[in-house]
């Protein structure tokens, strides 16, 4: 079987302007998204407690939220988790008087007094001090950013500095991209999505490397023609790879998200999205950057 | 060439051979006793998240530790200042410094006695004299700094490794974390609340004389007099007469700490009274406490833990024989607990949770099941796909896929790795990329042959020129999970651990396997055609 029948040549880089003008606007749009509403952060990030709760019988929201009463100082948010029907609650405690530690027990006995001991089960309880937060949200942020410049260093080693500036400022837009879409879908950010964004990061670039591969294979082969064509030459050679090696992990990733379960959602999610976006860039970011360096290189001399 | 494809396909068969063994401990249980005695009994174990339990990072406030030594301190310069009858001195603690004033005619004679005597202390600020009297500002250096700060994370992590061991908990990790942290995990602790409360108590007991002379109420509204403090009673959980919240005016110095203490046990209940902890004091305790009692007969002795006044009983007598007991008004569990910490000796700093995840045991066989279902569907998509695409090539691929697994896990077994519910997904994800290998090969092997190769030199090109692509799409990968190890905790750790590995395992499989069986074909003249 053939995906992408040999000889195809799309003149990719003819949408380089229109490529490159969409995602600056939609990672424009993430980064105004990310100041002004603000990621949602889960515990590991932002401190505070979450705690899951099922419930043998079906409840509603408002009578845990009544038998919970006044535990935190913020809010306390609930939500459904899990499968439909699992009776299972999500419960956020942004910050609480009583002392980390003790709020297990303090939620237990509250809702003992309403549903029974036999009435639920506390199935995970995470806290996390303020303290420790601020540090994971900082190392977590630079592990991605030390991960993307690392990537573009790689290649500018492997290969050429100009592909491993398209590397990077492909895998800029990936991550966003990524971002953006939790965001927009209102999951939270704790430390499997860290797990994420740096896994897109390292498997976003894949695609890049096989372009690149191609492009000095061909340079190598085809003389006399310019880097535009050598590119899109290379591109529509390698697009079956791409588009298949990427296919397989998502095929995977599909399993994760509708079978992973509640933990493993937004994670799944994630490297979803950021592997689609890996394809793209790859194609629509990546090598436009190397033919504008490419550009202001000449235009130079 | 034949000699190469045997050679290699023995190194395979052993290999499968080595995975399967590292593998039998963690499907197989028990395992039977003639296996131990020369095979591996590594495998693989389950995170917290997965088998139910407590992860608590525990921080050190250190500077408690600090400022307690600063204050013995302070009460050793007092004393040898006096022994050696330097007169007109004040030796006070401000925060973490000690403040001596003494007559400037003096001045040179404490100097020497620092210099000669305290050389740990060191001058924080230059010596001022105003009006005849001078003042030194004293601090610890920063190597004892250095030293203390250690020795109280150090020591309180051996005091709860005791602790815990005597609760009781089956394969606990405690380990310190960064500069001050103690990290704590508890896999499959029923009651994780009362594990805390061991965990957490500072247990700090000291021996204080009640001050009767000082009026009670006087003490609480103005404030007690030099030397002494006010403190105030415990309220027990147990049953009998309800302990009320009394004041008690007591002399700051102990007269004894807890780290004389031997041993602890309970007693049971008696008539009117919880259970007690009864505390066997070892040799120099005991003549201590003898000593204690003689000078003291007929005053009251408080027995202080944490800051709460327990009991404080009349001394009748001189008591000899080094025993002593804690009543408190306690449930039986409240004193076994306490008789568990006080064995296990007190923390030289109060510690704080600064972190704690705990999970039950219903929820991470949850877990695994549902890793387990996404596992199956994932790779099954991935296996029928690949024979769907590239036919001959692709069943190649899966089997290889499968080998890939196979050694994926015995690596981790091997590692004594710990499978976490991110781990999992990490040996899903892998599935998903174990194959890119294939994919780039078999679509180079296609390339050639349309480029009008022979399927033998097409194999061959293949697998050359789809070489460098592989080499470098793993190690970005790689990289970004060694990056992730680096800065992940617990279940992220998990993750990248099965990602690493993983990329490893996908390398040999995908690339040297899958050539052997060609390499086999061509040996057999078998290469004229492929499916692909």
């Amino acid at each position: 079987m053939e995906l992408i029948k040999p000889g195809m040549q799309i003149p990719f880089t003819q949408y380089r302007y229109i490529a490159i003008a969409i995602s600056s606007v939609v990672n424009l749009l993430v980064l105004i998204l990310l100041f002004t509403k603000g990621p949602l952060l889960g515990v590991d990030f932002a401190g505070g407690t979450v705690a899951q709760l099922k419930f043998s019988k079906p409840v509603s929201i408002p009578e845990i939220r009544n038998a919970l009463g006044e535990l935190g100082a913020g809010d306390t948010v609930i939500q459904d988790f899990g499968q439909e029907g699992s009776n299972e609650f999500l419960v956020r405690l942004q910050r609480t008087s009583v002392q980390l530690g003790e709020l297990g027990e303090e939620i237990k006995a509250r809702l003992t007094k309403q549903f029974g001991s036999n009435g639920f089960e506390v199935r995970r309880i995470e806290s996390v001090g303020p303290k420790v937060g601020k540090e994971l949200r900082e190392k977590g942020a630079w592990s991605v950013i030390a991960a993307t410049i690392m990537m573009g260093v790689y290649i500018w080693f492997r290969f050429e500095l100009r592909f491993g500036l398209g590397a990077v400022v492909a895998l800029v837009h990936d991550v966003l991209v990524t971002v953006g879409a939790l965001l927009i879908a209102n999951y939270e950010f704790d430390l499997t999505i860290i797990a994420a964004l740096l896994t897109v990061v390292g498997y976003s670039v894949n695609d890049t490397v096989i372009v690149c591969d191609r492009v000095r294979e061909n340079m190598r082969k085809i003389k006399r023609v310019t880097l535009e064509n050598v590119i899109n030459t290379s591109i529509n050679e390698t697009l079956s790879r791409t588009i298949i090696t990427t296919g397989t992990a998502i095929l995977v990733l599909v399993a994760l998200f509708i079978l992973g379960g509640g933990v493993i959602r937004p994670f799944a999610f994630a490297l979803l999205v950021g592997f689609f976006s890996g394809v793209y860039s790859t194609i629509f970011i990546a090598t436009p950057v190397v033919l504008l360096w490419e550009k202001r290189a000449v235009a130079r001399k | 060439m034949r000699q190469s494809v045997l050679t290699r396909a023995v190194i395979f068969a052993i290999a499968i051979l080595a995975a399967i063994i590292y593998l039998v401990p963690t499907f197989v249980s028990p395992l039977p006793s003639w296996w131990s005695s020369f095979l591996p009994t590594d495998r693989i174990n389950l995170g917290l998240d997965l088998q139910g339990g407590s992860h608590l990072v525990l921080g050190v406030k250190v500077d408690k530790a600090i400022e307690n030594n600063v204050e013995r301190m302070r009460g050793d310069l007092t004393n040898v200042l006096r022994e050696k009858g330097v007169s007109g001195v004040s030796v006070e603690r401000v925060g973490t410094q000690i403040q001596v004033k003494v007559a400037a005619t003096n001045a040179e004679r404490v100097r020497g006695i620092l210099k000669s005597d305290f050389g740990h202390l060191v001058e924080a600020k230059t010596p001022q004299t105003t009006g005849g009297i001078s003042e030194f500002y004293l601090t610890l250096s920063k190597e004892e700094l250095r030293s203390l700060r250690d020795y109280a994370v150090d020591q309180s992590l051996e005091t709860i490794r005791n602790r815990i061991d005597q609760f009781g908990v089956s394969e606990p990790i405690i380990q310190r974390e960064g500069q001050e942290n103690i990290l704590i995990q508890l896999p499959g602790i029923q009651d994780p609340e009362r594990a805390k409360e061991i965990i957490g108590k500072t247990a700090l007991l000291e021996f204080k004389l009640v001050d009767d002379a000082v009026n009670v109420e006087d003490a609480i509204k103005n404030g007690p007099p030099p030397g002494r403090q006010v403190l105030y009673g415990h309220a027990g959980k147990g049953e009998g007469l309800a302990a009320e919240k009394q004041a008690y005016v007591l002399e700051s110095r102990p007269l004894m700490t807890g780290e004389y203490i031997q041993d602890a046990r309970v007693r049971p209940a008696e008539q009117l009274h919880g259970a007690s902890v009864e505390l066997i004091l070892n040799a120099s305790g005991a003549r201590l406490f003898e000593q204690i009692t003689a000078a003291n007969v007929k005053r009251r002795l408080a027995i202080v833990l944490d800051n709460r006044v327990y009991s404080a009983p009349v001394i009748q007598e001189r008591i000899g024989g080094g025993r002593a007991s804690i009543t408190g008004n306690f449930d039986i569990k409240e004193a076994r607990d306490l008789s568990i910490v006080l064995r296990a000796g007190a923390l030289p700093a109060p510690v704080e949770i600064l972190e704690e995840r705990t999970v039950g045991p219903s929820l991470g066989s949850d877990s695994i099941r549902q890793g387990v279902i996404s596992f199956v569907v994932g790779s099954s998509l991935v296996i029928v796909f690949m024979i769907v695409y590239y036919r001959g090539a692709g069943a190649i691929a899966d089997v290889a896929l499968l080998f890939h697994i196979l050694f994926l896990l015995a690596i981790l077994a091997a590692l004594k790795a710990v499978l976490t519910m991110p781990g999992i997904a990490g040996i899903v994800l892998i599935a998903g990329m174990a194959v890119d290998a294939n994919v780039l090969i078999n679509e180079r092997i296609r390339e050639e042959l349309r480029a009008g190769r022979t399927p033998r030199s097409a194999i061959e090109a293949g697998y050359q020129h789809a070489m460098p692509a592989i080499i470098d799409t793993n190690v970005t990968t790689f990289l970004s999970g060694l990056i992730l190890f680096q800065f992940g905790t617990g279940p992220i750790k998990g993750f990248a651990v099965t990602l690493c590995v993983g990329i490893l395992t996908t390398v040999v499989t995908a690339v040297y396997m899958s050539r052997i069986y060609y390499d086999y074909r061509a040996m057999k003249g078998k290469l004229k055609r492929i499916s692909i």
